[in-house]
């Protein structure tokens, strides 16, 4: 059986819960990032660039690089490899400055 | 093209007025060595918004002198790449208050007899030019010859379209002017020792020319202003123009060392918004001024209530090259034959960099100055007697 960082430390997470990505749920555990959620997912892209409309997500994957922005909850640029998931979130792909709103 | 260690002249400073002063020198003919301890628009340049303003200006010599150079801008805009950014995107000024409003009036009426096109903008009107500025506001000034550029872009641009004329010697700090016997200029050392020579020294050192002047045995007292610019998340074009309040103008002119801000808020071609602007004198003290910035964001969202919606990312800090009557130091030192001083310019060094260089390279190898310099002397602050 494959392990696991959770198994090598030991450590004992309350119960899965959903948040969902899109249409998608996605699982995630207490204590576990909105990217590490989706990456556990299989999702590697949740942004996409201003100019170009590329794909982004997780870079530096510790809040330096802004790559991994998402809109969470409503709320665009967030950046997702910081925001603990919560029972519930709703993450969408962020086009753009997220603010097409404003303009 | 200048050999290693000589050429025709040496700038000491690679910031935007720096670049401007080698660019026109080598539009000119001129074999140029820009030196700078740090890299291209390592100081004020890079900490600035690259504002491009008249509407600041009351009429007087930095009026005639940022008209001068808002020509040569335009000019520039066609001959550098589009990387600089380049914007006429115009100023507006608003008033709060009818008393506001009939001040701001006075001020436009003289700028206009100086030759800046304003445009009166009723309250009724102000959001056809910004739909997202805030309600109840008397009315406002439009300025349709502000423009703005992204600052160290366009120096680095300047730098590189003087072409092989120009020689850049970046992380190299200028430790000695070198003198002849008749006390005229040689060249300069920096501090691994290498001797440079020129018969031209341009001190373009910006907040950091009274150093320069010292080391020539010459006095001008330029001092830090410091300012903060905060930095929001990019969005759509949420403010068109640059926009302000009417208190600016004042705030500008003022000779106080105490804090003062009024929000000076626009919108960049990259997205984010950017919020200035804090002026203070506490010396080259870098250290982050919570009061400084909750003022700003107070300020810019009493504004563009919008902009309490999104997010500052980012902050940063420099210094405004101040002298004491406001006015750069512009042309040759007359205590030093061969060194001239192009510095001093405060909050407007982006906007009147073009103007500077040219009247550098005039001074430099002769000809007829864009308008009268005498206001800038260098010598004007030495004691008198």
């Amino acid at each position: 059986m494959a392990r696991t960082p959770a198994d090598l430390v030991g450590t004992r997470t309350g119960p899965s819960f959903e948040i969902t990505f899109g249409d998608r749920p996605v699982p995630a555990r207490p204590g576990q990032s909105v990217a590490a959620a989706l990456w556990g997912a299989g999702i590697l892209a949740w942004r996409t660039t201003r100019s170009g409309g590329r794909p982004r997500g997780a870079f530096c994957g510790i809040g330096q690089c802004y790559d991994c922005l998402a809109t969470i909850n409503g709320q665009p640029n967030r950046r997702a490899c910081l925001v603990p998931a919560h029972p519930g979130d709703v993450v969408v792909t962020q086009e753009g400055h997220g603010h097409a709103s404003l303009g | 093209m200048p050999t290693r260690t000589s050429s025709d002249v040496i700038v000491i400073g690679a910031g935007v007025v720096g670049a401007a002063c080698a660019y026109y020198a080598a539009r000119a003919g001129l074999t140029v060595t820009v030196v700078d301890r740090g890299p291209v628009a390592g100081g004020t340049t890079g900490a600035g918004e690259g504002n491009l303003l008249l509407s600041d200006k009351e009429p007087g010599p930095e009026l005639s002198l940022a008209l001068a150079s808002a020509e040569l801008w335009r000019e520039l805009a066609h001959l550098l790449p589009p990387q600089i950014e380049y914007e006429p995107k115009g100023g507006l000024v608003v008033a709060s208050g009818e008393a506001g409003m009939a001040a701001l009036r006075g001020f436009a009426a003289g700028q206009e007899s100086a030759g800046v096109r304003v445009k009166e903008v009723p309250a009724d009107r102000l959001h056809d030019l910004e739909p997202h500025l805030a309600p109840g506001l008397a009315g406002g000034y439009h300025y349709p010859q502000d423009a703005q550029v992204m600052p160290a872009l366009a120096a680095a641009h300047l730098l590189r379209a003087g072409g092989d004329r120009i020689r850049l010697r970046l992380g190299e700090e200028v430790t000695e002017l070198l003198t002849g016997e008749g006390g005229e200029v040689r060249g300069v050392r920096t501090a691994s020792g290498t001797r440079l020579h020129a018969p031209y020294v341009v001190n373009a050192a910006g907040t950091w020319g009274g150093r320069i002047a010292r080391l020539a045995g010459a006095e001008l007292p330029v001092l830090p202003r410091r300012g903060f610019v905060l930095v929001t998340e990019p969005l759509p074009r949420v403010v068109r123009h640059k926009v302000y309040a009417a208190d600016y103008v004042a705030d500008v002119a003022s000779d106080s060392a105490a804090l003062q801000t009024s929000a000076v808020v626009e919108g960049t071609a990259a997205g984010p918004v950017l919020i200035g602007a804090s002026r203070e004198r506490v010396g080259f003290d870098r250290t982050l001024s919570t009061e400084a910035l909750r003022r700003l964001a107070a300020q810019a969202v009493a504004l563009f209530p919008v902009l309490g919606t999104v997010r500052a990312l980012r902050t940063y800090a420099g210094f405004r090259p101040y002298l004491p009557d406001h006015l750069p130091a512009i042309g040759p030192d007359p205590r030093v034959p061969g060194l001239l001083h192009a510095c001093g310019h405060e909050g407007a060094g982006v906007g009147l960099a073009p103007v500077t260089g040219l009247i550098v390279a005039v001074c430099v190898t002769g000809g007829q100055l864009p308008l009268d310099i005498a206001p800038f002397a260098p010598g004007r602050f030495a004691a008198k007697g």
